[in-house]
């Protein structure tokens, strides 16, 4: 594993504890499974996870 | 071949350290043994009891495809490379609880909490959130209510939920209670903690509107206002001016802390909850590692006796013998009820391949066991003396350095008014006398690691204050996102009978549901403040009782699926710890409710304060006839609340065994897989 992978899985990591899922892989998958609609740009998308993590029923950590 | 022999000196290790441990008398043992015992434990687990339960047990397949394949969407199903996921679910499950509960069990020595904290994950706590985790994932990531209806029936479901509503009720009480033992009458600990909230705010519009997205940035900034807000935090302490401004009694703080959870879990979760989110996520998983860091650099000898005669019951930190009651005071480390929410929350949405379902389910909980073993070592090895100072009630070691050494040398651990004011001066605070509940002790002991690697004494006031922040700050945290959580649970529950109310988005409801929340947990909150035997011994118990109870909980639906599943024969993996547990939890409730000690019985206390009643005295430290009535209250809610825990748990003991038997009946397996259409 190269120094630049392993920032980078940190970094995916880092951003994950606190609810961002990879961009990259968000429009990995509306490309190959939903080319016809519009991707959220990123903002959007950082916006809904956000939401997601915070505002919703999934709220839940540990004490 | 090399392979074995490399697990053969896995074992012998482990067990030449685990002697060490136990059979050294008389000479300190050092800390690095403890960590050596716990990780070569912890190794050998994984390797064969964690990959028995994987193949044997459960039957993972690799080939399977998981929700985040099936369901992908980009959004919440995301396969996910199984190191970033460990590290999410680590994050979530790991917080105060395991922080707290072994620093209190230190009262008893570090032996017996070392070695439940050891057992207790290998066998309870990580076979339940790994199979918790195979359960949700089987069945699209859905979450424990829905799991425990769909498996167990409607009955069992709505039973869970109500318990699982209560269990954060008091967690919700007993953090918050930690945070005001931590902040009372220190400027320096409030003034940084209350910086936090204008550093939130600036953060969440940076990322609101100059850079969105840029977390790491964003986070970088608000450590920087942190650090400068701790070295600030000083001159507020040194200046008597500035300091008047900061300093509270625990009744203000309570008050103060009850307006901002229901003014925090109202605002939109951009502002305040999410950048404070990603300073506490960041600080908890950095402070981590420097402790460990720390711990294998300094390894430091332990000063607490293995056992102490607390042992055996009579302890000033909290009531009650060994068993049961080490066994709810270490939940989280050992075994969590709460992680079988997170289990069963994002992460089985996000797994990429069953097979990783054991490293992240079953890896993840035993490096939050590290966790707890570490904040054991912090406990035991600061000077005994000055931890009973810290953590016995002020009715025990009154309020000033001369009554408490003198009452801690009474208890056989010699120590001097002067050790008890140096040691306060060194941290920067007035006093450290009873201050229970964790935070504090454990940052004492930091503070003395950290120090030794960089800047000594110097900066030893620096370090225990980076501490109590970096706890306040996720504590804070968690009650502002487990009202939320809390909020929607009762919306739910309420919304059975009402449906109108599970609007979520409604104003109305949403306003009801927070200020239901956040009265229930003030409601504890405010009685643990005011409780002469310091709160902790009250609340912690129940919060132990209540944790292990949803573990029971989730174990029972482990077994229930096992039967399902038509592999009873490995169902004593799930059986043997659900059985222990109910065996604590139940004989602790039992105790609390029926023991004739006022010192343990919620119902005996009650009766003591009735009696005094009838005869017109008061009973210390009440110090007028409100303050009588107000402790029969507590005692009678107390009391109530456990009798609620003890019918929950019952009651899915028995629809558990009626599923299984059920399940024997069957000629086929009866479990309730999702499969992709």
């Amino acid at each position: 594993m190269t120094l630049r992978n392993l920032w980078r899985g940190l970094v995916e990591a880092g951003r994950l504890m606190v609810g961002q899922s990879s961009y990259r892989a968000y429009r990995a998958h509306m490309a190959a499974h939903h080319p016809d609609d519009a991707p959220m740009d990123e903002r959007a998308f950082f916006r809904h996870r956000q939401e997601a993590r915070y505002g919703g029923r999934n709220g839940g950590r540990c004490c | 071949m090399l392979r074995s022999a490399a697990w053969v000196a896995v074992a012998l290790l482990g067990a030449v350290a685990l002697a060490v441990v136990g059979l050294m008398r008389g000479e300190p043992v050092n800390a690095v043994w403890i960590v050596i015992a716990a990780v070569c434990t912890y190794l050998i687990a994984y390797r064969f009891y964690a990959r028995f339960i994987a193949r044997r047990v459960l039957g993972l397949d690799p080939s399977r495809p998981t929700p985040a394949i099936t369901r992908a969407d980009g959004l919440d199903f995301v396969a996910t490379d199984r190191r970033v996921l460990f590290g999410h679910h680590f994050a979530a499950i790991a917080g105060a609880g395991p922080l707290v509960g072994p620093v209190l069990a230190a009262q008893m020595g570090y032996l017996p909490g070392m070695l439940w904290i050891l057992a207790g994950v290998v066998l309870a706590g990580a076979v339940q959130d790994f199979i918790v985790l195979f359960i949700s994932m089987r069945r699209e990531g859905r979450s424990l209510g829905e799991l425990i209806r769909l498996e167990m029936g409607a009955v069992a479901g709505t039973i869970a939920l109500l318990g699982t509503f209560l269990i954060m009720v008091i967690i919700l009480a007993v953090l918050a209670l930690i945070v005001v033992k931590a902040l009372a009458g220190s400027p320096w600990g409030m003034f940084t903690v209350a910086a936090t909230i204008p550093l939130a705010l600036l953060m969440g519009g940076y990322s609101r509107w100059v850079r969105p997205g840029r977390i790491g940035e964003v986070s970088l900034l608000g450590v920087i206002g942190l650090v400068l807000a701790i070295v600030y935090g000083r001159a507020v302490a040194a200046s008597p001016g500035l300091a008047a401004w900061f300093t509270f009694t625990p009744v203000q703080l309570c008050w103060i802390l009850i307006g901002y959870g229901a003014v925090a879990a109202l605002l939109p979760v951009w502002l305040l909850l999410a950048p404070r989110d990603y300073l506490s996520t960041f600080l908890k998983i950095g402070a981590i590692l420097a402790l460990a860091v720390g711990i294998l650099v300094v390894a430091p000898p332990l000063r607490m006796p293995a056992i102490t005669p607390f042992a055996f019951g009579g302890g000033p930190v909290w009531s009650g013998s060994l068993f049961p009651f080490l066994f709810i005071t270490i939940a989280c480390g050992s075994v969590s009820g709460f992680h079988a929410l997170i289990a069963s929350g994002t992460t089985p949405k996000l797994i990429a391949n069953e097979g990783d379902a054991k490293f992240i389910g079953y890896g993840a909980m035993l490096a939050e066991s590290m966790v707890a073993i570490m904040a054991l070592v912090c406990a035991s090895m600061i000077d005994p003396g000055v931890y009973f100072a810290m953590n016995s009630p002020a009715a025990v070691v009154g309020t000033d350095a001369a009554s408490a050494a003198h009452a801690v040398s009474a208890m056989g651990f010699a120590v001097t008014p002067e050790t008890i004011t140096a040691v306060a001066h060194q941290v920067g605070e007035k006093t450290i006398i009873s201050r229970a509940g964790g935070a504090p002790t454990l940052a004492v002991g930091m503070a003395q690691l950290f120090s030794r690697i960089a800047g000594g004494p110097a900066l030893m006031a620096f370090w225990y204050h980076f501490a109590i922040l970096f706890e306040a700050l996720f504590i804070l945290t968690a009650v502002d996102a487990g009202t939320r959580a809390c909020r929607f649970m009762l919306q739910d529950l309420i919304g059975l009978a009402a449906p109108s109310f599970r609007n979520a988005t409604s104003f109305g409801p949403s306003l009801v549901g927070t200020l239901l929340c956040v009265g229930a947990w003030g409601v504890f909150l405010y009685q643990g403040v005011t409780d002469p035997l310091g709160g902790v011994n009250t609340l912690w118990p129940l919060f132990g009782i209540s944790n292990q109870m949803l573990a029971a909980i989730a174990l029972t639906l482990a077994t229930v699926v096992l039967f399902r599943m038509k592999r009873e024969r490995y169902a004593w993996v799930t059986m043997v710890p659900t059985a222990w547990l109910l065996i604590c939890t139940l004989s602790a409730g039992a105790l609390k409710l029926a023991s004739g000690d006022p010192k343990v019985g919620f119902l005996a206390h009650a009766a003591k304060v009735q009696a005094a009643l009838t005869q017109g005295k008061l009973l210390a430290p009440a110090k007028s006839l409100a303050d009588m009535h107000t402790m029969l209250f507590n005692d009678r809610i107390d009391a109530a609340l456990t009798a609620v825990f003890m019918a929950v748990v019952l009651a899915i003991l028995l629809l558990g065994i009626r599923a299984c038997r059920a399940a024997l009946r069957a000629d086929r397996p009866t479990v309730h897989e999702l499969l992709a259409a």
